[in-house]
């Protein structure tokens, strides 16, 4: 209490480390986080590259897949995961306890989306990794252009999550839905192997998907060892569809239950 | 309105620093230990109390280690009362706090409650159990329909009620009396006991409760 009048308030930078930390504690303890959201990608992969063989266009189809995978990952984890955890954490009243603590929202809502982000890397790493010591992928030519844009992916699904949990009103329906996007969107987008040869309407409808664009961009750099401006456009239409996220979520974001 | 001389649809993080809330319906981490729990809140506030003294004055020593989906249910009620107090708060906001408890588990509530109360914690609490804010309360205030009609100590609210209710048993059967002048009624039945030599059987005489004060009120607006 008498704090008060030496400190008006923890320091921002503080409090967002000591949540990243709380964060990282939460979702490694639980089992389904660690499951569906980290390790899920991870063996869709490895089913995926023990069925693919041979090569496509010029390139094994393993690297197809290594492109593709980190693209499914940026959208199960980046925006799936955080947008299923912050529905359960809404409609569990957790938010509004944590609305009631001097924890500023924004702080809170960055280290979830920075902790998620943190998790999403590290599976990153290990698909990269698993297409080398595996399915003999190559590694990435240019690692730093790579991972430019897999970090715009990242914010983009993750804002992409904020604003999609706004919009889903119950708990038990959240998982649901955001499969329900995720999966398709995943199958037009590439993230399950190459998709020239799908029929025209399908790659019509891809081709407003903001996945489409993160694996296209994705591919270039990987695939055909593009320097990430290359892709500038690409990653512009998923910054955009970012962007979209962030307008969903100021205006529809909410912090207290909406059942109950 | 003000709290803590600030409007609290407008105060800041320094205001919260000087709050905590237990919500009715908030659920905790369960992969979290207790201590990990309390720990990641102290966190938030520049002055926090020290994280195993919350443990002790919650009384989970025993569990402070271990995972909160493992606790029972009165347990996890305590943790999020830990929560509350972890910042050190000059107020704390309790709703319902003993919503679905058992006898026993309500009784130790309340002792901590009374504890908190003589660390000079100032409390605001709601409560649908009457006896729970006779037992508890400096103050109460009676809402009704979402108005506060009437403030007072428990004991000024009780004493607005005059008379009292006396009951007894005679050849006749059960008798119920509400009476403004229970001395008298008292004095009229036992001198006709004492003059037959017999015992008034099932005598009680019982003052008005807040539960009366409270009936009375709700009665007396149109529903």
């Amino acid at each position: 209490m008498n704090a008060l009048t030496t400190t008006t308030a923890r320091a921002p930078a503080r409090l967002f480390a000591h949540q990243i930390r709380s964060e990282q504690l939460i979702f490694w303890r639980s089992r389904e986080a660690a499951v569906f959201v980290f390790l899920f990608p991870l063996l869709l992969f490895l089913l995926l590259g023990t069925v693919y063989d041979g090569s496509y266009h010029g390139h094994p189809l393993s690297e197809y897949l290594v492109g593709g995978l980190l693209g499914y990952g940026t959208a199960n984890t980046a925006f799936g995961g955080l947008a299923i955890t912050l529905v359960l954490r809404r409609e569990q009243g957790v938010l509004k306890r944590v609305r009631s603590t001097p924890l500023p929202p924004a702080v809170y809502l960055a280290a979830a989306i920075a902790s998620i982000l943190a998790v999403f890397a590290l599976q990153a790493f290990l698909i990269v990794a698993l297409g080398r010591v595996v399915f003999d992928a190559a590694l990435p030519a240019r690692p730093f252009s790579l991972g430019a844009a897999l970090a715009v992916g990242g914010l983009a699904f993750a804002a992409l999550g904020t604003g999609v949990a706004a919009l889903i009103r119950s708990a038990e329906g959240s998982s649901a839905v955001v499969n329900v996007i995720i999966l398709p969107m995943t199958f037009l987008s590439g993230g399950f192997g190459p998709t020239r040869d799908y029929p025209r309407v399908l790659q019509a409808i891809a081709a407003v998907l903001p996945l489409k664009h993160l694996i296209d961009a994705v591919q270039g750099i990987y695939l055909d060892q593009e320097p990430v401006w290359e892709q500038g456009w690409a990653l512009a239409i998923v910054l955009a569809w970012g962007l979209v996220g962030v307008a969903i979520a100021v205006r529809k974001f909410r912090w207290e239950p909406r059942e109950g | 309105m003000t709290v803590l001389g600030e409007d609290p649809a407008r105060a800041g993080r320094r205001w919260r620093e000087q709050i905590g809330v237990v919500l009715q319906h908030s659920q905790l981490w369960p992969n979290l230990t207790v201590r990990e729990t309390l720990r990641m809140f102290a966190g938030y506030y520049v002055a926090p109390r020290h994280v195993d003294d919350v443990v002790s004055l919650v009384g989970l020593d025993e569990k402070r280690d271990e995972r909160v989906k493992t606790l029972s249910g009165g347990q996890k009620r305590r943790v999020d009362l830990g929560l509350a107090l972890v910042g050190d708060p000059a107020l704390v906001f309790l709703d319902e706090p003993t919503t679905g408890f058992d006898p026993e588990a309500r009784r130790a509530a309340w002792d901590m409650i009374r504890s908190l109360r003589e660390l000079g914690k100032t409390i605001l609490l709601t409560t649908h159990y009457l006896d729970e804010a006779q037992n508890l309360a400096d103050r109460v205030a009676v809402i009704v329909d979402g108005r506060i009609v009437r403030i007072g100590t428990p004991a000024d609210l009780v004493s607005d009620a005059r008379g009292a209710e006396v009951r007894w048993r005679d050849e006749q059967g059960d008798h119920v009396v509400q009476t403004e002048e229970p001395t008298r009624l008292v004095n009229e039945l036992t001198a006709r006991a004492l003059a037959l030599g017999r015992e008034v059987e099932a005598l009680e005489v019982r003052r008005a409760s807040l539960e009366d004060v409270y009936l009375e009120l709700v009665r007396e607006r149109p529903a």
